[in-house]
């Protein structure tokens, strides 16, 4: 009997506690006046999910009221992230338009349903290769994946074609990547989808044989190959425009080599944007993605991150980064890249990671 | 409310049918994936016992030079969040990655969860049952092992049992170190977005392990009493005198201090130096503190408020509602940050419009996250008051509410004032549910620690980190520095302490 004392008490005053906790909560909403009831009335403001980093993106953003003529309010996470966090929101969601830092996240919300298709005056801005093909997303801009190489260790590397090449004795133990790297992950899905699943296992069995370096990113993989250690990396185009950029082209030894186009090493991953079926504001969603493409922001990609603009005619005054048009790109259906489950079981598998 | 992540797991893992879900079950990767997450659990907590209790020991129990200060200094590290340890590590030592970079990064982080439970509750025994079993002959290190040990044993379950939950539900440590674990395979899964169950078949894996830790460590506890009352007050303990090892035993301190909190602490202030993106905007970093701390005090306010009434129930009574009830607590401790944010966003977007994406709802997901640590906390300190108490409040005439009131819970001070400061620190760190979940354009330091490294500013990432270090520090310096002084004022026991206050409320009282 003793045990039942406390019993009735506590149970109580678990009970209290919750309700004012409840209490507490909706207090705590009253000094954000019009907020609640009328929740989202139509046209109030934009609300852009940015998979794409603050400090790249956010100076863009910003003049993005501007642009619209709405207030815009913008959620950074990372893409995949969000892309869940969207899923999972489904037909309540408030937001308007999904900014991704891959093509892999925006397929998903398109296979899923989400993205409504684009108007034809923001399509039509965009080479067909670098779109949904229904038209549900666009990209804002790409990078391609290339070699870094040391000449003095490597200077063959200038003559690769495909990425076989590098699977070489001579290159043993010499190799840098970054093996958690999202770009990387998309190499090797490419690669999958080039050569099948057995197709794709052999080859990177072969690379796990010559005993490939590990770096936590693509920075420390160009590092790596500059400083000597390694004499051939694999990282996207833009470190090293952006390491030359900052130390000029005396002080960086390394050099990078694109691959043909019929390889995968030659692929172009892109950042993206698509409007939300579920929104309200789609005519503002549609001129944001207007402004990311425009000649002005467009230009900011390709002189401040040294990103491929994807809209012709733009060309970086910073950086000499030839036209996406006559760059030899691996096309695959970018849609495919989210399957990133099956790339990264496959890596386990050979003991990448 | 802790329930919620189940109930979300349940309705994600069984949409794509029974088949789809055995099938991923039943995968050889599913398998690897549950011995690699054990086996990290298990060599983790180990160590973290073997570490935590010696430290403990070190600077309650011996005459060692300068234990006050070993003392703090031992609590420190929980103030490092594991992914800032593990990019200090992996950075320096790319070697390091696989098994044993996680390890150590997680048993640096994690072990004081051990070791200022058991400290505490070395302060507390009594030290007559010692000096009993020395005078029947016992050996010192006979002693510590069949005396000492057994007695903080309850204190040292449960600070396993969190460091166990933690391993489990970790992602930054083991992503960065590029060790395949559970989480990382979960996270994964989400990135790749396109198919839920996966994720959430793998989540409630988890959740099962979790359940068998739980029931495991409550075993573990057994029927045994630790309570102690006996007439007077006991005495203070009497320090192991080192001898010429005195010296010496400063060492296992300084290591550990060394290798938990002072390197990445340089590794912090060499990103700090070297970098040039040090473009350090000093409003954003204030705002930014300012909220951290804003939101993690009101997730340890709403989550202790929670865990007293689960804590004090589980500490007295066993019958299998409560028994239900405390482990369905550490349900959210286990599972990783994303599946719990992912599962309020399920309900909240449904269920709670109007606090969606607003502070109410991200300090509930902290308090999910969270409960068990501050559960643990006061169950214990209930637990090792006297029952006896009381029945005797009872007995002079108190209602259920004043005994309550008057002495259940100023017995559960010090486990409710740990509890706080533990879940205090937790939410400072935390970042998955953060990001998710926190008002638009709210930044915490974390959240903004993820944006600077996103990029690779690490040197402007920096100032964030060390701030967050240093806040942190405080809440983990007032834990260890509160408890030394109750230990040394008068050698006092924590039951007696609430009975002499007594008489100061008394207003025409049962007294």
């Amino acid at each position: 009997m003793r045990s039942r004392r406390l019993l009735v008490p506590t149970l109580t005053l678990t009970l209290a506690l919750a309700l004012a906790g409840c209490g507490a909560d909706t207090t705590g909403q009253a000094p954000d006046p019009g907020s609640t009831g009328e929740q989202e009335p139509a046209g109030d403001t934009l609300v852009i999910y940015s998979g794409r980093n603050e400090n790249l993106v956010g100076p863009v953003l910003e003049r993005l009221e501007e642009a619209v003529g709405l207030p815009v309010e913008v959620r950074y996470a990372s893409s995949g992230e969000l892309a869940a966090q969207l899923l999972e929101e489904g037909d309540a969601s408030s937001a308007d338009l999904f900014f991704s830092q891959d093509a892999g996240a925006l397929g998903a919300l398109a296979s899923a349903g989400m993205l409504a298709p684009l108007d034809t005056t923001v399509t039509d801005l965009v080479p067909a290769d670098y779109q949904d093909a229904q038209g549900r997303w666009v990209a804002t801009s790409g990078r391609a994946r290339v070699l870094a190489y040391d000449p003095e260790q490597a200077p063959q590397v200038a003559g690769f074609t495909g990425i076989d090449e590098i699977l070489d004795p001579a290159l043993a133990g010499s190799i840098a990547y970054a093996p958690t790297n999202a770009s990387f992950h998309a190499f090797v899905t490419a690669l999958r989808i080039d050569r099948g699943e057995d197709g794709a296992r052999e080859w990177l069995e072969k690379l796990a044989d010559l005993r490939p370096a590990t770096y936590e990113n693509n920075n420390a993989v160009l590092d790596a190959v500059d400083g000597g250690q390694a004499a051939v990396g694999l990282i996207n185009h833009y470190y090293w425009y952006q390491k030359v950029a900052e130390l000029g082209a005396d002080a960086v030894s390394a050099r990078i080599h694109f691959l043909d186009s019929d390889d995968p090493g030659a692929l172009v991953n892109v950042a993206g944007a698509g409007v939300l079926s579920t929104s309200d504001n789609v005519e503002a969603a549609t001129a944001a993605i207007a402004f990311l493409l425009s000649d002005e922001i467009q230009q900011y990609f390709a002189d401040e991150t040294a990103e491929y603009p994807v809209v012709d005619g733009v060309t970086s005054e910073v950086f000499e980064l030839e036209p996406l048009s006559e760059l030899d790109a691996h096309q695959i259906d970018l849609n495919e890249l989210e399957s990133l489950e099956t790339t990264l079981a496959l890596l386990d598998s050979v003991g990448l990671t | 409310m802790a329930l919620l992540p189940l109930v979300y797991l349940a309705v994600r893992a069984t949409e794509g049918g029974p088949g789809t879900a055995a099938e991923i079950l039943l995968r050889e990767r599913t398998l690897w994936l549950v011995l690699r997450s054990v086996g990290l659990a298990v060599s983790v907590t180990l160590a973290c016992l073997v570490i935590g209790i010696t430290l403990a020991w070190l600077t309650t129990r011996t005459d060692v030079p300068g234990r006050r200060g070993l003392g703090v200094l031992a609590a420190l590290p929980l103030a490092v969040p594991s992914y800032v340890a593990a990019y200090a590590w992996i950075s320096a030592l790319p070697a390091l990655a696989g098994f044993w970079g996680t390890f150590l990064v997680l048993t640096a982080c994690t072990y004081p969860y051990v070791y200022l439970p058991v400290a505490a509750a070395m302060r507390r025994t009594d030290p007559s049952l010692e000096e009993v079993s020395r005078s029947l002959g016992r050996s010192a290190r006979q002693t510590f092992l069949a005396v000492t040990v057994r007695q903080v044993r309850p204190a040292a379950a449960a600070g396993a049992l969190l460091v166990a939950l933690y391993v489990l539900s970790d992602f930054g440590a083991p992503s960065l170190m590029r060790y395949d674990v559970f989480t990382r395979v979960i996270h994964a899964s989400y990135r790749s977005s396109f198919d839920r169950t996966p994720a959430a078949v793998l989540s409630l894996l988890l959740v099962v392990l979790t359940v068998a830790i739980t029931v495991a460590e409550t075993r573990s506890r057994g029927r045994a009493g630790h309570a102690r009352v006996g007439s007077g007050v006991p005495r203070a303990v009497t320090p192991v005198r080192l001898g010429r090892l005195r010296a010496v035993a400063v060492g296992p301190s300084v290591v550990v201090a060394a290798v938990a909190l002072g390197f990445p602490l340089v590794s912090l202030g060499y990103w700090l130096l070297r970098g040039t993106s040090a473009s350090l905007d000093p409003t954003r970093l204030v705002d930014a503190a300012g909220a951290t701390v804003g939101v993690a005090v009101l997730g340890a306010v709403l989550t202790t408020a929670l865990a007293i009434p689960v804590g004090v129930l589980a500490a007295r009574y066993r019958g299998p509602v409560v028994r239900g009830l405390e482990h369905a607590s550490y349900a959210g401790h286990a599972l990783p940050g994303i599946v719990v944010a992912l599962a309020l966003v399920f309900f909240g977007i449904r269920y709670a419009e109007p606090i969606y994406q607003r502070t109410p709802l991200l300090v509930i997901a902290y308090a999910v996250l969270f409960l068990p640590a501050a559960v643990g906390a006061v169950r214990a300190s209930v637990a090792q008051s006297p029952r006896r108490l009381e029945d005797v409040s009872r007995s002079l005439g108190a209602g259920q509410w004043t005994t309550l009131r008057r002495v259940t819970l100023p017995l559960a001070g010090p486990g409710v004032a740990t509890g706080a400061a533990l879940v205090l620190l937790a939410c400072m760190k935390e970042l998955p549910a953060t990001l998710l979940l926190r008002p638009t354009g709210m930044d915490t330091l974390a959240t903004r620690l993820w944006t600077e490294t996103g990029s690779g500013a690490y040197a402007a990432a920096a100032p964030y980190a060390v701030v967050l270090v240093l806040l942190a520090a405080v809440p983990t310096f007032l834990l260890t520095g509160a408890q030394a002084r109750r230990a040394t004022e008068g050698g006092q026991v924590g039951p007696v302490v609430p009975s002499t206050d007594l008489p100061d409320r008394t207003e025409g009282g049962p007294r």
